[in-house]
Formats: structure tokens, C-alpha cells, sequence
């Protein structure tokens, strides 16, 4: 606001007024600069790093930062913290598996069926949803990961999923120094296009009601916000985006079994990396996910030992829900701010903070000193 | 006058509670109606059937002509009623503008041509944030348009509910204890603005325990005591009604064993 302004004129040099205005005028900027060098060199980066190692480190790492954006699309704008998540990722990897099965599609062609796991993710997420978003928080959590459950058991037990020996992926013919390169692009523009999608819908009539619906759910009914209708409609984009993650995991690995079909490490790394990075915020899970997954990958291949990086990652969770569960974004926001301001904290303006700091009365007419009104005595 | 908001026999029961037996009220068009009673006489409880917050058990709730009984509230609102809540709720982490523009959302999905309406548009049209400023002029609280809520004190929050349920033009506000918790320097600027909006048009239905509020401001205010809408009259009749005395202060057969 430019309440800060104003109290800077007394001392006012070219430079603090350049400091005062430069919030408002640089936050969007500032993105744009961000996100424009992040993609950059998020395209260079299998052209310079060719360890392929590396670029498949990079596939994984585009993959959960397309995941986490569409996880936060829907938990993190709703605040419906669903861990129902690789209901999606395992029902888009089935159906382009069954589909490249039953009609015998080999080689570049499966790639065609991609849209249909958008699609069979997306008829999946209608059901689930009109189910697990009649209740809330804490029920909704237990309801989502109750239906993850149900399709793992599925998985292992219907004839069509190939039970525990899962289903292989159709031949790519491709060189192997160059293989993950393809997958790498593909997760990058789902990234991309998922977050881009994000950024959309926050700003939209849509994304704003979601936020309604987050802060004050009966509140924003009363407002006329059809909220089964807006939350359905959330629940399903994120789960079409997460059911194209997992297709393209699944022609990278070549295989999908039950248990890393829907596995539930899945639901909560997508949660842990939007926490990690700042939940319901735009940058949160994309930041959360580039730092964590490299970070998870790195420390298996040193540790060779599974189970120890499970543990960490355990850990890890529990140390950013009960610490810093607001996430990095957020809270290193406030420190710059803090920083950036703390010119005008020393200058005890009391203009500086007017809307933080709740003012003893009402505003506007109501403002003067409350003398006794005319009114009679209670 | 014809009658605007109406219920019809309304019955609702909690468990064994019986929070409201038969009650029927009505709201002329254009008038400012008072809901008063004892705590427990089931105001907010008829607030809660008619904007859609609760099903009732028996009865209907009529809007003009309309009947609106057991509508959600979404829909309760699209026919022109709104209300607010007796503990203020506000958007906390949407900025005071967001809030307002939650409020126009239903007007501005339904202008135009629906089919072909753009579901990602930017919130809040030009047109729409004008009007927020406006309504947000009109209560006092525009310096704050782009705080956080959540910001706001306890009295600013009241303005602020108060302003963003005007944003679809109701034909009927809700106001449940407009006057509850808030300076009396405050409770006059309320009843100011209320007084301005229904010269304008609105219709208002307040549920409040602070009398001089009410009697000061109500054409027509009705008590409820155990769920049934005892008596209804202008303030002065009822100011003198032995009804009223005996649902707040005890039955006179009560006085008479004491």
C-alpha cells in the first residue's frame, strides 16, 4: 500500500523513494525475472549436464514439480489437504498401460494416449470427490487416503492391472545417452503449463472462491460460491494434470507396479514439498520440489541403504509440519520484508504500519474520540 | 405494503430440543423488522432455515412468492437475501477488495451470456471494484481496501460484512447482532448506514439484544420466545407488552411465588 510512502517524504532522497515505491512496482516484475530465468535454465540443462544420471534426476524432479503445483492447485488454494494424490498419478499410468496393451500400440505411438490419462484421471476424480469433499479437514484427509488404499488393492487384485507383476510399458528404440532427454522436455512443459495453469486460476473469479472456500467455507456458501461445484472443479484439473504425470513416469520407467503405481510415499512427498515450499502460494510447491526431490535422489544414490533415506524423509516432514509449515516462501518473505523496512521501524512512524496494526475504534466517521452518545443508559 | 420475507409454521428440533415450534414470522417490503427474544428463543436458528444453514423440520419460508424452503445458501442468496453472523466472519487471508469481490461474484457470473463466460476471467471487473470502493466509502473502512482481513479490527470486520453482503444489491439483509461487541460511537455509524441503505430500498430483518438499537431503529419488531414468535408490533407496542416482560423476565406467575 502506499501508506508507506508517505512517511518517507520527510527524508526524501532520490534513493528512499525509489525504496518505497519499489515493492508495489517490482512484485510482479520480479516473478516474471524469476520464472523467466528458472526456465531458462531448466531448458539448458540436459544440453549442458548430459550425465544421465543427472538428466534422470531432472525427469523425476520435473515430474513431482508439475505434481506439487497441481497438488497445491487443489489442497493448497481449498486447504482440503488431500493425500489421495497417487490415485491419479496410478490411474494415469494404468490406463496408458492397459490402453498401449489391449490395442497393441508399440514404440513413439504411445505417446498419442497421453490425453487419455488425463481424461480417465480426471472421470476418476469425479466420483472420489463427490465422496471425500462432503466432510472436511481431518475426516477429508482420512477419506482420501482410505480411497488411495482402495485403488492400490485394486491394483494388485484385478485381472485388467495386471495384479502384483503390473504391466510394462511399450519398447522405445531410442539411444540410451539420449533417452531421458524426450521425458525431461515433456515433464518440463507439464511443469510449466501446470504452473502457468496455477497462476491462471489464482487470479481468477474461480481461484478466488477457492480461497473463499479455504478461509470461510459456510461464509462464502452464504456469498452465493457453489462450493461442491468449485471444489469438484479443482479436484478434477489437479487430478488430470497429476493422472499425465503419472503416464510419463510410466513410459520413463517402462513399468508400473501396484505398489509404485500408488504408492503412498507419493501422496506425501507432493504434500511435504508444497509445505516445504509454501502451501497455497504460487512458487511453494515448485521451489519445495526442485529442492527436495534432486536432494531425496541425491541421498539415496550416496546412501545405498533405502530405508535410511525414508527415514530422513520422515523426518523431514515432521520438522516442516511442526516447524516451519508455513513453508519457505512465506517466511523468508517476512524476513525481507522485515529487512526492507526496518529503515521505518527505527523511525517510529506509527503511519508505517496502519493496516497491520488494528486501529482502537472503527475508521471514517466513527474515528473521533467516542464521547458519550446521546443514546439512553442500558 | 406487501410482505417480503415470510415463514410459514416453521419447526425445527436439535435432538430433543425443540429450537423452533410453529414460528411464523413476517417482513414487510422496505422496513426494518427487529428479531428480539431471550438466548436459546431460537433467532439465530430461524436466521439459519431461512438463509439455507439447516434444514427445517416442518414449515415453509416464502421470499415474495417465492417459496425458498431448504434451498442451500448459495442459491438463498442468488434470490436476494443476505445475512451476516452473530461472530463476524470475514475472508482472514483475502485482502478487504477480495473480500468485497467474493460478495459480487454471484452478480457477475450471471451477467451477460452465461454459456459462453470466460472461467478463468480476473476477479472483479472494473465496474465491480468501483462499487466496492463505493460501498467500502460508505461504511468508513476504503483506507483498508488492500490489508488483509485479518488485519482489521473486531469493529472493521462488522463494516466489512456488513459492506461485502451489499455487493449483489439484496432485497433482504440478515443481520444477526449488528450491535453485539462494538463501541457505542460504532453502534451509531451501524445504525446510521442502515437507516441510509433502507431509505434506499433494502429491507432489513436484525436480531439484537441491545434495545435502544432496536426500538431505535425497527418499524416492527417481533419477539420469539421458545421457538414461537409470540408477539409482533411496533416498538412502542411492545416496549409495553406483557408477553415481552414475561419471556425476558420471568412469567408473572413466577413474580407472584417469589
Amino acid at each position: 500500500m502506499s501508506a508507506g510512502a508517505s512517511p518517507d517524504t520527510g527524508r526524501a532522497t532520490g534513493i528512499s523513494r525509489w525504496r518505497a515505491a519499489r515493492p508495489a512496482l517490482s512484485q510482479t516484475t520480479r516473478g516474471w525475472t524469476v520464472a523467466a530465468v528458472l526456465l531458462v535454465l531448466a531448458v539448458i540443462f540436459p544440453q549442458v549436464i548430459t550425465n544421465q544420471v543427472a538428466t534422470q534426476i531432472g525427469v523425476d524432479t520435473m515430474l513431482f514439480v508439475a505434481a506439487a503445483v497441481a497438488w497445491n492447485l487443489f489442497s493448497g488454494f481449498t486447504g482440503y489437504i488431500s493425500l489421495g494424490a497417487a490415485v491419479f498419478f496410478g490411474t494415469g499410468a494404468y490406463t496408458v498401460g492397459i490402453a498401449a496393451l489391449h490395442w497393441n500400440i508399440t514404440g513413439d505411438a504411445e505417446f498419442a494416449l497421453l490425453p487419455l490419462a488425463a481424461l480417465a484421471a480426471g472421470v476418476v476424480a469425479v466420483p472420489f470427490g463427490l465422496i471425500a469433499l462432503r466432510v472436511r479437514r481431518h475426516t477429508f484427509v482420512v477419506i482420501t487416503i482410505a480411497i488411495f488404499f482402495i485403488f492400490q488393492l485394486m491394483a494388485f487384485n484385478l485381472n485388467i492391472t495386471g495384479g502384483s507383476v503390473g504391466i510394462s510399458a511399450p519398447f522405445l528404440t531410442w539411444a540410451p545417452e539420449t533417452f531421458n532427454n524426450p521425458f525431461y522436455y515433456m515433464a518440463l512443459a507439464l511443469a510449466a503449463g501446470a504452473a502457468v495453469l496455477a497462476w491462471l486460476i489464482r487470479g481468477s473469479r474461480f481461484g478466488l472462491q477457492l480461497r473463499a472456500i479455504r478461509d470461510d467455507e459456510d461464509r462464502a456458501r452464504g456469498l452465493g460460491v457453489r462450493a461442491m461445484r468449485v471444489k469438484l472443479a479443482a479436484f478434477v484439473i489437479s487430478g488430470m494434470v497429476i493422472g499425465l504425470v503419472g503416464a510419463i513416469w510410466f513410459f520413463f520407467i517402462g513399468q508400473v507396479l501396484p505398489q509404485y503405481g500408488f504408492d503412498p510415499l507419493f501422496d506425501l512427498s507432493v504434500a511435504l514439498m508444497t509445505f516445504f515450499g509454501g502451501f497455497g502460494t504460487l512458487w511453494g510447491p515448485i521451489l519445495g520440489a526442485l529442492i527436495l526431490e534432486p536432494s531425496e535422489q541425491y541421498l539415496t544414490l550416496r546412501v545405498s541403504n533405502s530405508y535410511a533415506s525414508e527415514l530422513v524423509w520422515g523426518t523431514l516432514f515432521l520438522l516442516v509440519i511442526l516447524f516451519f509449515s508455513r513453508g519457505v516462501i512465506p517466511i523468508v518473505g517476512e524476513w525481507m520484508t522485515a529487512w526492507r523496512t526496518r529503515g521505518q521501524r527505527l523511525a517510529g512512524q506509527p503511519a508505517a504500519d496502519e493496516a497491520a496494526a488494528p486501529g482502537p475504534a472503527a475508521p471514517g466517521p466513527a474515528q473521533q474520540p467516542s464521547t458519550p452518545s446521546g443514546r439512553s443508559a442500558r | 405494503m406487501s410482505v417480503l420475507l415470510r415463514t410459514q409454521d416453521v419447526c425445527k428440533t436439535f435432538g430433543g430440543v425443540q429450537a423452533l415450534a410453529d414460528c411464523s414470522i413476517e417482513v414487510e417490503q422496505g422496513s426494518i423488522a427487529g428479531l428480539i427474544g431471550p438466548n436459546g428463543s431460537g433467532k439465530t436458528t430461524l436466521f439459519n432455515m431461512i438463509t439455507g444453514y439447516g434444514r427445517v423440520d416442518r414449515g415453509d419460508v416464502f421470499l415474495g412468492d417465492r417459496k425458498i424452503t431448504n434451498l442451500p445458501p448459495d442459491k438463498v442468496f442468488g434470490h436476494g437475501i443476505s445475512r451476516t453472523f452473530q461472530l463476524t466472519r470475514v475472508f482472514s487471508r483475502l485482502t478487504v477488495m477480495e473480500n468485497m469481490i467474493v460478495g459480487a461474484h454471484y452478480s457477475e457470473r450471471t451477467q451477460g451470456v452465461r454459456r459462453f463466460r470466460n472461467p478463468l476471467a480476473r476477479a472483479g471487473g472494473p465496474a465491480t471494484r468501483q462499487r466496492a470502493m463505493d460501498l467500502l466509502e460508505f461504511t468508513g473502512i476504503a483506507d483498508h481496501a488492500g490489508a488483509l482481513a485479518e488485519t482489521l479490527s473486531y469493529g472493521q470486520r462488522k463494516l466489512l460484512e456488513l459492506s461485502y453482503v451489499l455487493m449483489a444489491n439484496p432485497a433482504i439483509v440478515l443481520l444477526d447482532e449488528p450491535a453485539g461487541g462494538i463501541n457505542p460511537t460504532l453502534i451509531a455509524t451501524i445504525a446510521d448506514r442502515i437507516r441510509d441503505l433502507n431509505a434506499q430500498g433494502t429491507t432489513f430483518l436484525i436480531v439484537e439484544h441491545n434495545m435502544d438499537f432496536v426500538m431505535g431503529l425497527c418499524d416492527r419488531v417481533t419477539v420469539l420466545d421458545y421457538g414461537n414468535a409470540v408477539v409482533s408490533g411496533s416498538p412502542e407496542v411492545i416496549r409495553s407488552d406483557h408477553r415481552v416482560l414475561d419471556a425476558y423476565l420471568g412469567t408473572a406467575e413466577d413474580d407472584d411465588e417469589s
